[in-house]
């Protein structure tokens, strides 16, 4: 140490004092119980209590998952084989918890779209996987389709024949003029659809020949209905939310008139308005003689209903992006769809991840209302049930069991945008 | 200052014009921001931009790469005339560089992506040549071995040598800045603009709204004084400094060297 008296003021410090460890009390499991469970007087006994409940929520549950029964035929055997719950209904009832009216030797084409999924979600979810393999992800719809309407291979193709088409329209004409370019393709697939498609379709038939068995669509229910109109309408809601966003902030009035007149209305009308407008309305509305799919109709308004919401909470996230963003886009020269692609969208919707998610899980929980329409999605299975005599009063373990499904399915979602938001996390404060 | 620094620094300039702004006038609403404005900067011209808040310096330069849009007279930049047609926009926009007050640096995206990003997409450069010009730029700002850092994690007056940077790597003709030193802590204004400096030596032409007076004194071979919209004053720097004209000018150089 330098030679510094007391009684002089300046002073000058030579070494560092080198860092010590912190006091033995400060550290380990006993800390932590300390600091975490018994700081207090008043806190001790929150913890106490917090226990006794615990644990009586325990003495409740325990026994009731310990002496289930599952094999019984009805309630009554139930009953006399346990005191627990009655499984014994969910392993009798399972195909159509999970299938709806699926026919049950074609069981197998549901579980394979079910494990393609996976695959084909896996480069849009994680930016590790290769990005060669969102080529799969773009002909999985079609796959899906496929493999759970049946039918012949020949419709399918003809409709990913029309994308293509509509896709080197667009890149024909993208280089002189973008808009026109994207309406031009949207006319292509429209005119492919109406006039093209059926001639198409019937050709290559021929050519594949009879395919898989044909499901009705009214056959199709439990989780699978719930998987595909959730899946179906997360995925093109985001898309439509973000242009509706966009439209909103828009400069030509027209367009945005247009939006916030789509937002406005879809926000006020209640979703169970919309799917009696899919399943009754919509029917007054188009050219006799047309028949549209009433999952497909299901679809449309759900995704509709989704992307309003969507909207508003991507609007929040471009609200707020600084100015400075756009201005240090716009003086780089880019152009207005590369400033949004590169710079805008990646941090709004950085923003607005956990609104984004929040519209996901009330959308998925949503589709259970379709069940008012008379689909048997997993809640209008459990109706058939109550009222067959065998299981009438048996309440807990069928809807127990649904709210384990859709737990399941929302809390991967919520946790997977925990991992999205750590991952995107770049500001480092 | 000698005189010998003037000469030197007269150097470079050329008599091909870069820009041109004539008759120019613009509006907020009803108030009226850009009076008769009218400028002519010659290639390799250090032009800087001095005047009180609000007098419309900074919407003058944002004029120039039609940040803000102007409603009377003309702007030429490079041969282009400024118009609402947005080919003639861009085309500008990527010859004129541009350095913001909060730096406006990608938050989302690496240093090295802020720089490359521009040429990638809009100059359709192949992505390792960008990286190189990028990683030439960032060393030419000292700041090579921050090229994989988010701007979060830099200081401010990195963070703005990185902007300056990112605008170089479009190799602009005209660079663009717009107080570049104002939001930054005293130490780390000479950093960015010892940048500045040696960018002006190599003859870039610099259109630079700033209240650093020394800066204006050595690399400027024209200071501009505006006031409530006007070109009030304009002369080289060792004139205007020491021999203001007009009593605006002379009463505003008081009070920004009077302490």
């Amino acid at each position: 140490m330098s030679d510094t008296h007391a009684n002089t003021i300046a002073f000058v410090r030579e070494t560092q004092l080198p860092p010590s460890p912190p006091p033995a009390a400060e550290t380990g499991a006993i800390k932590w119980v300390r600091e975490n469970l018994f700081s207090s007087i008043l806190n001790s006994i929150l913890t106490l209590l917090s226990l006794l409940v615990i644990f009586m929520v325990l003495k409740g549950m325990v026994p009731w998952f310990w002496n289930s029964t599952w094999n019984a035929n009805s309630l009554s055997e139930c009953r006399e084989a346990g005191t627990g719950a009655c499984f014994a209904v969910i392993r009798e009832r399972w195909p159509q918890f999970f299938f709806g009216f699926y026919p049950s030797t074609e069981y197998w084409r549901p579980l394979l779209t079910f494990v393609l999924l996976f695959p084909a979600l896996a480069p849009i979810l994680f930016n590790k996987v290769p990005q060669k393999a969102l080529f799969f992800t773009l002909l999985y719809p079609f796959i899906g389709y496929w493999l759970i309407w049946g039918g012949s291979l020949g419709g399918p193709v003809a409709t990913l024949l029309g994308v293509v088409v509509a896709y080197c329209v667009y890149r024909t004409l993208v280089a002189q003029a973008p808009v026109i370019a994207l309406l031009a393709s949207v006319a292509a697939v429209v005119i492919w659809m109406l006039f093209i498609n059926g001639f198409a379709a019937d050709a290559l038939a021929g050519v594949f020949g009879a395919g898989l068995e044909e499901v009705d669509s009214r056959n199709i229910g439990g989780f699978l209905l719930t998987m595909i109109l959730g899946i179906v309408s997360i995925s093109l809601a985001l898309p439509l939310g973000i242009l509706l966003a966009l439209g909103r902030q828009s400069d030509l009035l027209i367009i945005k008139a247009i939006c916030v007149g789509f937002i406005e209305f879809i926000r006020g009308v209640p979703l169970i308005t919309l799917l009696f407008v899919a399943s009754v309305l919509l029917s007054y509305f188009l050219p006799p003689g047309t028949t549209f799919d009433l999952v497909l109709r299901v679809i449309i308004l759900i995704t509709m209903f989704a992307a309003a919401y969507l909207a508003e909470v991507v609007r929040g996230g471009l609200a707020a992006l600084p100015r400075g963003q756009y201005e240090a886009a716009d003086s780089l020269g880019l152009d207005y769809w590369q400033a949004i692609r590169l710079i805008i969208m990646p941090q709004a919707l950085k923003i607005s991840i956990p609104g984004i998610v929040n519209v996901f899980i009330g959308l998925y929980k949503d589709t259970t209302l379709v069940s008012i329409i008379s689909m048997y999605d997993p809640l209008g299975v459990v109706q058939p049930i109550l009222a067959d005599s065998d299981w009438n009063g048996i309440l807990w373990e069928l809807y127990g069991f649904v709210a384990l499904f859709f737990f399941i399915s929302c809390y991967s979602m919520s946790q997977y945008s925990r991992y999205l938001e750590n991952k995107l996390r770049t500001d480092h404060r | 200052m000698t005189m010998a620094d003037t000469t030197t620094s007269s150097l470079g300039i050329s008599d091909e014009v870069a820009i041109t702004i004539r008759g120019m006038n613009k509006w907020y609403g009803d108030f009226h921001v850009l009076r008769d404005i009218d400028l002519t900067v010659q290639r390799g011209e250090r032009i800087v931009i001095c005047g009180p808040s609000g007098s419309g310096k900074s919407t003058l330069i944002r004029c120039i790469n039609a940040l803000e849009e102007h409603q009377k007279g003309e702007i030429v930049v490079d041969g282009t005339v400024l118009s609402s047609d947005l080919k003639n926009i861009d085309k500008i926009r990527s010859e004129v560089g541009m350095c913001f007050q909060h730096f406006n640096l990608f938050p989302h995206l690496t240093i090295l992506e802020n720089c490359t990003l521009a040429p990638i997409w809009v100059r359709n450069m192949p992505k390792a040549e960008a990286e190189e010009i990028a990683m030439h730029y960032l060393t030419k700002v000292k700041i090579p071995d921050q090229a994989n850092k988010y701007p979060g994690q830099l200081s401010g007056g990195q963070q703005q040598r990185v902007a300056i940077a990112r605008s170089l790597c479009m190799k602009p003709r005209i660079m663009l800045f717009d107080e570049p030193t104002s939001a930054l802590d005293p130490e780390m204004i000479k950093e960015v603009l010892d940048t500045m400096v040696e960018l002006a030596e190599e003859g870039m032409t610099m259109l630079c709204v700033t209240h650093e007076m020394g800066f204006a004194r050595q690399v400027a071979n024209r200071v501009i004084f505006m006031d409530a919209g006007q070109i009030v004053e304009q002369n080289e720097p060792e004139e205007f400094f020491n021999n203001p004209k007009s009593e605006r000018t002379q009463l505003f150089l008081s009070q920004i060297l009077g302490h």
